[in-house]
């Protein structure tokens, strides 16, 4: 069964607290048990409290899948792009460092590629993805457009992304102001610092420099 | 008709050929080939044309194509040639012979590759040289007693009519039954009660291998059941179920899942390139300056994404392609991007930072 059409992913990271609910939570899904899939990034950790949720974005043209040289990551005709299909993956890891997101991982214990697949034992069947149903801040929001509009009136789910020249388009959509440009550019923050409240820790920082 | 499908073509009509050619010669000009099994040869040479086929087009693939020319450049690379020949014996053993990264897949699912595997190695061990006709067996001048086994027409062993190695050896196809059908079972019965792999699972990718796999083990014991306890009742039917079972899955081969038997031999060209490329140095991010993966493997990777037709490069005074960022950068980028335009809407906010030292020793100049 496909994933219903009318439901949609919602990415907010400005909203994450770092809680770590979604990476407990994804363990808990059949199709990677015991395995998280979903990324919890610290961003500079000795300066800043600012951290984001990463799961697959599930892009229109899967790069991860084009230079897979297996053919082992298949995109299902409802836009969702699978794990590596595992009679196939050979663990070269192409997918793992051409994911413009970050998002595959190598489990080199079992020569596989893993994936968040946005649960899809869940969302085939109507359910949200595990780490929607318990992210506490709403950074991870599984639901209709018009829930979204309604709960967040001063922003819009873009899901265009600019890496340098290249434009990537997901199925996956990540909250930005209502006001133009109606795209996220990636490679902008290529120099950029932390965004989110900055504080000072001397000893992390002492350590960190020496 | 596209460049790569003509290529492919040619390459399946050659290695047909090549096999057609193989079986006339190795039975003598057919002196040795059974007509019975003629449907099981030609499925066959069918298979291979389709195989070949597949193959090919598959290593036109831009990833797949500089993978494979990578892979045997690094293992033939004179320096590295002699350990990787030691090594290539280990990881034949480890990787294929136990499948020793499927058992840390999980038990059951390795108990049942590791039996389907063997036991469809065996068979198909069994089944070819005597299908072509490069194997058979016959009896000395004037001696009940023994067999001679005739390999490409040339005699070599002999053995007793009656003894052990004869049963062993003309109950092969039941030993690989014997292995095939409790694998094909674990492996049936993992798909029907795990919920994971019931999500993503497909009838001709995952169920109907198992099935064709079951019915040609399961129609062969019956021949055996047949002609040793039943006295040959309904020989002839159940051996028309088998030819088509067994012909059935040849025709499969290229299409569907089978085909992972002649892609899985890249595993070990890969961990080859990851080995070679290591020490051939790191590749560092232009970001946070950590090294993240084998310099060889990103030049690589920019050059497929270029060939593929993605235009991932940055006017950036730090770094020519994305591909030099690492992942755990990309993950932060992600989120101070969109940190960055809610910023930019709200406008300039004074916080006051947070000081842990000075909250800490609030009487302490600083």
């Amino acid at each position: 069964m496909p994933v219903a059409a009318n439901t949609e992913f919602f990415i907010d990271p400005s909203r994450c607290i770092g809680c770590q609910a979604c990476v407990q939570a994804c363990e808990e899904c059949d199709t990677h048990r015991g395995h998280a899939m979903i990324h919890l990034e610290y961003i500079e950790r000795a300066q800043s409290t600012q951290t984001t949720p990463v799961v697959c974005m599930h892009c229109d043209s899967p790069t991860c899948a084009e230079v897979c040289p297996a053919d082992a990551i298949k995109r299902t005709a409802d836009g969702v792009v699978q794990s590596a299909r595992k009679p196939r993956c050979i663990a070269c890891s192409n997918c793992v460092l051409a994911c413009p997101f970050g998002v595959p991982k190598m489990k080199s214990e079992f020569e596989l590629m893993m994936k968040c697949d946005m649960c899809y034992d869940r969302t085939s069947v109507g359910k949200k993805p595990m780490c929607a149903t318990v992210c506490p801040s709403q950074a991870l929001h599984f639901g209709t457009r018009e829930e979204v509009e309604r709960l967040r009136p001063r922003a819009q789910p873009v899901n265009r992304f600019r890496f340098g020249q290249q434009w990537i388009t997901t199925k996956v959509n990540m909250m930005a102001p209502a006001a133009p440009p109606a795209y996220i550019d990636v490679t902008a923050a290529m120099h950029a610092g932390p965004t989110g409240r900055r504080y000072a820790l001397p000893v992390v920082g002492a350590g960190a420099s020496g | 008709m596209g460049h790569e499908a003509s290529k492919a073509i040619r390459w399946g009509l050659f290695t047909t050929t090549v096999l057609a050619v193989l079986i006339v010669v190795g039975s003598r000009n057919l002196a040795h080939f059974d007509a019975a099994l003629v449907g099981y040869t030609f499925a066959t040479l069918f298979a291979v044309f389709g195989i070949t086929y597949r193959y090919v087009m598959w290593l036109q693939r831009p990833p797949t194509a500089l993978y494979w020319r990578r892979g045997w450049q690094v293992f033939l690379d004179r320096r590295y040639l002699l350990g990787n020949l030691r090594v290539l014996v280990w990881r034949l053993l480890a990787v294929f012979a136990s499948n020793n990264f499927i058992w840390r897949r999980g038990r059951k699912r390795w108990a049942a590759h590791w039996l389907i595997m063997w036991g469809c190695v065996l068979a198909a061990l069994i089944t070819f040289p005597l299908v072509f006709g490069w194997v058979h067996f016959d009896m000395p001048a004037g001696d009940f007693e023994h067999y001679v086994v005739y390999v490409l027409g040339f005699p070599t062993m002999t053995f007793p009519v009656e003894g052990v190695l004869a049963f062993l050896v003309f109950h092969g196809l039941v030993w690989a039954a014997l292995l095939v059908i409790p694998g094909v079972m674990i492996a049936m019965h993992r798909r029907m009660r795990d919920h994971g792999a019931g999500a993503v699972q497909q009838f001709g990718e995952d169920f109907l291998p198992l099935i064709l796999l079951f019915a040609i083990s399961v129609t062969g014991l019956m021949l055996t059941a047949s002609y040793t306890w039943m006295r040959g009742y309904a020989f002839d039917f159940l051996a028309i179920l088998h030819a088509i079972a067994v012909i059935l899955t040849l025709l499969w081969l290229p299409f569907g899942k089978f085909f992972h038997i002649l892609q899985r031999p890249a595993q070990i060209g890969v961990a080859f390139y990851r080995d070679i490329g290591g020490r051939a140095g790191l590749a560092a991010c232009a970001r946070c300056g950590q090294e993240y993966a084998t310099r060889m493997q990103i030049d690589d990777l920019i050059e497929v994404e270029r060939r593929l037709g993605y235009r991932y490069e940055l006017g950036d005074g730090q770094a020519d392609h994305y591909q030099r960022v690492c992942p755990q950068c990309r993950r932060a980028m992600l989120a101070i991007a969109q940190g960055m335009l809610w910023s930019s809407a709200r406008g300039p906010v004074v916080e006051p930072m947070f000081d842990i030292a000075t909250m800490m020793s609030p009487q302490q100049e600083r």
